[in-house]
């Protein structure tokens, strides 16, 4: 779609679109064509000396039984985050179009958590199943649990994706809601009178009309756990312990920042690119079929 | 309401409210926590029931911050955030309306160009280009000040594509008016297009100022003095490892400070940040 009546000027566009090109430039551009640009060399213990390897970087990385780990757990996190993130929410958006009576109070009070920082979302929970003095840890004390997410890889796991999941819940809940109510009352209503019942309804035709919001959600759910659960994951375990936590992203700040290895956290932080490049992809050749610009 | 089947009701409301548990209750603990002293959190287990030290715990964080850790007092940190939640949401919506408006409305070479290159941030997020984008900050010396905080997460794809589109349904009518009016195009723009624009500019502010707000990476990359920390940063500062000697009262009284204004945000404006949520991300 384009306009007809446009304005002529030989400066003024340019002008106008300045800014956002110089930010772009120098904060998006620039920097990613440095990370690809690191990633084929090696620096020294000092920083003073840089040479340039080629692909030994990425063969490292992938002989690397930590960054395979790595890869595992991130597939395994975001698999779950999307997955439990979406299936809870479909419920209570489900149930939440149902109901008549108090349903702006359901949807202001299940909406608010989108405006907590994932970062502040792991320390809440870190709070509430803190070791010693967390309220949940000394519940399950009680029924004999032998909670220490400290020491224990799995239940740290298990805490970062219930952060994770709690955080996320709102989002998918709004987009579900939304969905929902956007398909046409009449089909319901024929399927009601056709004999089918609330739970051949959702089955039959409810769920395999909000597919592409589903869709969606998965993407956006499964970006979502890759990159922005690294305030979840700092806040409560660093990756830890032992790496059962460390995520691809996380890794990459640790090596990059904390452990100071240029070369392998940008060959690092290229394989990431080529992830999210995909993503954005898949998410765009969807949306395409449905969304006309 | 199709069908009335009492039992189906009760059961939504029921599913419901344990919804609305589930998402409170770490709220709810962390207010609690909020209201106690340090000694009365660490009596395993802590009480349930708000206690009476809500006046002071946030006034010391408020302050003077917590005496473990980062001891820099929340106030500065929260207006830290506040400046960095504007900047960054009025930012991102100034540089966004501005390229739109030159990429719908003029036609010039190079002009699909930029629009590809905007679109393309897309796939670039900070989190994958980390340590370049670091080095460029610190580079121009922007690290520890509000520009460096800012302007490197201004540029929005986004917020330019939402504004493209909007722009396409303003009637061709009104732009061939004001040509026939003789008015330019920044008169065009100031006049007509930006008033036109209102709604979609309350709801994009809404969501970039909660991005902004609650940024993470970021800050944590470019802030080394506590006087730059935002809030969301202070708390993770405030936790020391090893849970005795973490000021709980202080740091959940610091998050509920932290939580307070995005979410006032959202449940205050909640058409605009509906509008905003389902049109910026699709």
């Amino acid at each position: 779609m384009e306009k007809r009546v446009v304005f002529r000027s030989a400066w003024l566009p340019y002008a106008l679109v300045a800014p956002q090109i110089v930010i772009t430039v120098l904060f998006f551009f620039w920097p990613a064509v440095q990370a690809v640009w690191y990633s084929f060399q090696v620096q020294d213990a000092f920083g003073l000396k840089t040479e340039f390897v080629g692909l030994r970087n990425f063969a490292e990385l992938f002989a690397d039984s930590h960054y395979l780990d790595s890869f595992k757990i991130t597939a395994f996190f975001s698999i779950i985050v999307a997955g439990a993130g979406i299936a809870i929410s479909l419920v209570l958006a489900t149930f939440a179009d149902r109901v008549v009576r108090g349903a702006l109070a359901y949807k202001t009070l299940l909406i608010w958590p989108y405006a907590v920082a994932p970062a502040i979302a792991g320390a809440l929970w870190a709070f509430l199943f803190a070791p010693s003095v967390g309220i949940l840890s000394y519940f399950l004390r009680k029924t004999g649990y032998n909670w220490d997410w400290v020491l224990n890889g799995d239940q740290a796991m298990f805490l970062v994706i219930v952060a994770a999941v709690w955080k996320q819940i709102s989002y998918n809940f709004l987009f579900f809601l939304a969905g929902l109510q956007s398909i046409p009352k009449s089909l319901i209503e024929a399927a009601a009178i056709d004999g089918a019942g609330p739970g051949r309804r959702f089955r039959d035709i409810v769920f395999p009309l909000l597919s592409p919001t589903t869709f969606f959600l998965l993407v956006v759910n499964i970006v979502y756990a890759f990159f922005d659960t690294f305030g979840v994951i700092d806040s409560i375990t660093q990756g830890g312990p032992a790496g059962a936590t460390q995520i691809l992203v996380y890794k990459v700040y640790y090596d990059g920042v904390k452990a100071g290895d240029l070369g392998g956290s940008s060959a690092q932080s290229v394989v990431l690119m080529a992830i999210v490049i995909a993503l954005t992809v898949v998410q765009f050749r969807f949306v395409e079929r449905k969304v006309n610009y | 309401m199709v069908e009335d089947r009492p039992w189906l009701t009760f059961l939504a409301h029921a599913v419901l409210i344990a919804g609305v548990a589930l998402v409170a209750f770490p709220l709810y603990v962390t207010f609690v926590a909020s209201t106690l002293t340090a000694e009365q959190i660490l009596t395993v287990p802590m009480p349930l029931l708000p206690g009476s030290h809500l006046i002071e715990n946030y006034s010391q964080a408020l302050s003077s911050g917590s005496t473990m850790g980062a001891s820099a007092p929340v106030g500065r940190m929260m207006l830290n955030s506040l400046v960095m939640a504007i900047a960054i949401a009025v930012g991102k919506i100034a540089i966004s309306v501005i390229a739109s408006f030159a990429i719908v409305y003029f036609r010039f070479p190079l002009r699909n160009f930029f629009f590809w290159m905007i679109f393309i941030t897309l796939m670039l997020p900070v989190e994958v280009r980390i340590i370049p984008t670091y080095k460029v900050v610190s580079d121009l010396g922007m690290v520890n000040s509000y520009l460096g905080l800012t302007v490197p997460l201004i540029a929005s794809a986004t917020a330019t594509f939402l504004f493209r589109q909007f722009f396409l349904t303003i009637p061709e009518e009104l732009a061939e008016a004001s040509r026939i009016d003789g008015a330019g195009p920044m008169r065009f723009f100031f006049d007509v297009v930006l008033p036109l624009s209102k709604t979609t500019i309350a709801a994009l502010f809404v969501i970039q100022f909660i991005y902004g707000w609650n940024q993470y990476l970021w800050p944590l990359l470019i802030t080394t003095q506590e006087s730059m920390y935002t809030t969301v940063i202070g708390i993770k500062r405030m936790i020391m490892t090893g849970d005795a000697a973490t000021e709980w009262n202080l740091v959940m009284a610091t998050a509920m400070l932290a939580m307070l204004p995005p979410a006032l945000v959202v449940v205050l404006m909640q058409r605009w940040f509906v509008k905003g949520l389902v049109e910026t991300e699709k």
